[in-house]
């Protein structure tokens, strides 16, 4: 190695240079990569959004089946859609962040444990005829480790569930991680979120399984083995989203025909 | 020739940088539930150390002692940086379950210690080797680690179902500690004693032995 390699004016100049390459190609990188990255995340977000809706083609595109779908920005404060916001390009974990765009949740109003919730939330629709078929709503929610995102989904009674499942969490594999189980989210389908005539939700993981003989079977669903906090988790951020402070008032106002 | 095998199949089993040097143990622990996810954090690791070799050896002549462990850093960094936004550009599924340990291998110490230990004094094209054999040793371990853990956790290999659970149907119950990282300990080290078994000399000299406490002049 040479002697002159620790004065002052060199030990700068390899610092500076350095930097200055290093710099240059990260920044490349992350500028020509970022259309690839955006498209993967949007298909991801988007057949996300048909799994929990329950549509599923192999012949087609991610994009040519979400075509059927539409997206609605919601106002969390009025329960009514808005046109405040553009659904495209819009990020509402970003929002659940920014003090301007979301509203702050107290202690007692947050049991999925997320401190603070956008105030513009995306909804998808699957329309026919003018007639909502099924209503696909974002959900988030604390569980053991991890924040999980995922949708659910309401047949078109508005009180019936037509699919559940979470598109990023990082539960324990096999433990918590098994909510991504097939099995477990097709418990799901056909369960009811409200009593008759009210908006309270009912509907909630229990510990073990639900048998024929559970009370109010069609509003329980069976809790993961070996992962209670998760279930209580999961049970707790349906709770949430379904109730006054989530889609609650967005689902009165759309029964009623007011929004 | 012979020095450029020497330089990538000893560290596979004779020289493995976790096995022996028990470097790099944090992310066998962490991404080896899943073989997927496991191939593709080898792959990563190993172009990382092959580059920061190449990169660290072709300068090595011109970086200041003082600042060099810096130098080092900022390449790994950067190279880390673009190995991460390649897979969520390429492999975004498996680059979302991988999440936070791509970037951590920038602390990841096969990288900085072959950088500090070999790469700062050898030429590039032995240094980018060095780096390939180093990132070998460390996938032999963790392929195998994964191999493990998924086939006896959740009776799958690279998600294909080879056991069928009982949970789906099947026969088999699975063995859930596999799946929660304190396991990999136990598998590296069955690992460890399989290799020391194998090459007896990588057994270290015990530091003192305890005298047998009989005689007067022992105690």
């Amino acid at each position: 190695m040479a002697s002159n390699n620790d004065t002052i004016g060199k030990t700068l100049t390899v610092a500076v240079s350095l930097c200055v390459v290093c710099s240059i190609i990260v920044s490349a990188a992350a500028v020509m990569l970022r259309p690839a990255q955006q498209a993967n995340k949007d298909l991801d977000r988007k057949s996300n959004i048909l799994a929990a809706a329950g549509i599923s083609d192999s012949s087609k595109s991610v994009d040519e089946l979400f075509a059927q779908i539409t997206t609605r920005m919601l106002d969390m404060e009025t329960g009514k859609f808005t046109d405040a916001v553009n659904a495209e390009g819009y990020d509402a974990r970003q929002a659940a962040k920014d003090p301007a765009q979301s509203i702050k949740l107290t202690a007692d109003q947050d049991t999925a444990s997320i401190r603070r919730q956008a105030r513009y939330m995306p909804v998808y629709m699957v329309e026919s005829q003018g007639e909502i078929e099924k209503l696909i709503l974002p959900v988030h929610g604390y569980g053991l480790w991890s924040t999980l995102y995922g949708f659910i989904a309401l047949e078109g009674d508005l009180n019936t569930v037509g699919g559940f499942g979470f598109y990023e969490h990082a539960e324990t594999p096999g433990l918590g991680g098994e909510v991504d189980n097939p099995v477990w989210k097709n418990l799901w389908q056909g369960k009811s979120v409200y009593a008759e005539g009210s908006y309270t939700p009912k509907l909630a993981v229990i510990k073990g399984k639900v048998g024929a003989a559970t009370p109010d079977a069609e509003f329980k669903v069976d809790g993961l083995s070996g992962a209670t906090l998760t279930s209580v988790g999961v049970s707790n951020l349906v709770q949430f989203w379904m109730g006054e402070n989530g889609y609650a008032p967005f689902l009165a106002n759309l029964k009623a025909g007011g929004v | 020739m012979s020095k450029t095998n020497e330089v990538v199949l000893t560290p596979i089993f004779k020289n493995n940088p976790i096995a022996l040097q028990i470097l790099g143990v944090c992310s066998a622990l962490a991404v080896t539930s899943s073989m997927s996810v496991t191939v593709v954090m080898c792959l990563a690791l190993t172009s990382v150390t092959a580059f920061s070799n190449l990169f660290i050896s072709s300068i090595r002549n011109h970086v200041p002692g003082n600042i060099r462990i810096i130098v080092q850093m900022t390449i790994i960094a950067s190279l880390v940086i673009v190995v991460d936004q390649v897979l969520k550009a390429f492999a975004y599924e498996i680059s979302k379950q991988l999440s936070v340990f791509v970037g951590l291998i920038i602390t990841n110490c096969i990288v900085m210690g072959r950088a500090e230990a070999f790469a700062m004094k050898n030429p590039p094209g032995i240094s980018f080797l060095d780096g390939i054999g180093n990132g070998l040793g460390y996938s032999v371990v963790l392929l195998s680690v994964g191999f493990v853990r998924e086939l006896f956790g959740s009776g799958k290999l690279f998600g294909f179902e080879i056991l069928p659970l009982v949970t789906d149907g099947g026969w088999y119950y699975s063995n859930g500690l596999l799946l929660l990282p304190p396991s990999a300990f136990f598998l590296i080290g069955i690992f460890i004693w399989i290799l020391r078994t194998a090459y007896p000399d990588q057994v270290e000299k015990p530091e003192f032995e305890m005298a047998p406490n009989t005689k007067k002049e022992a105690a």
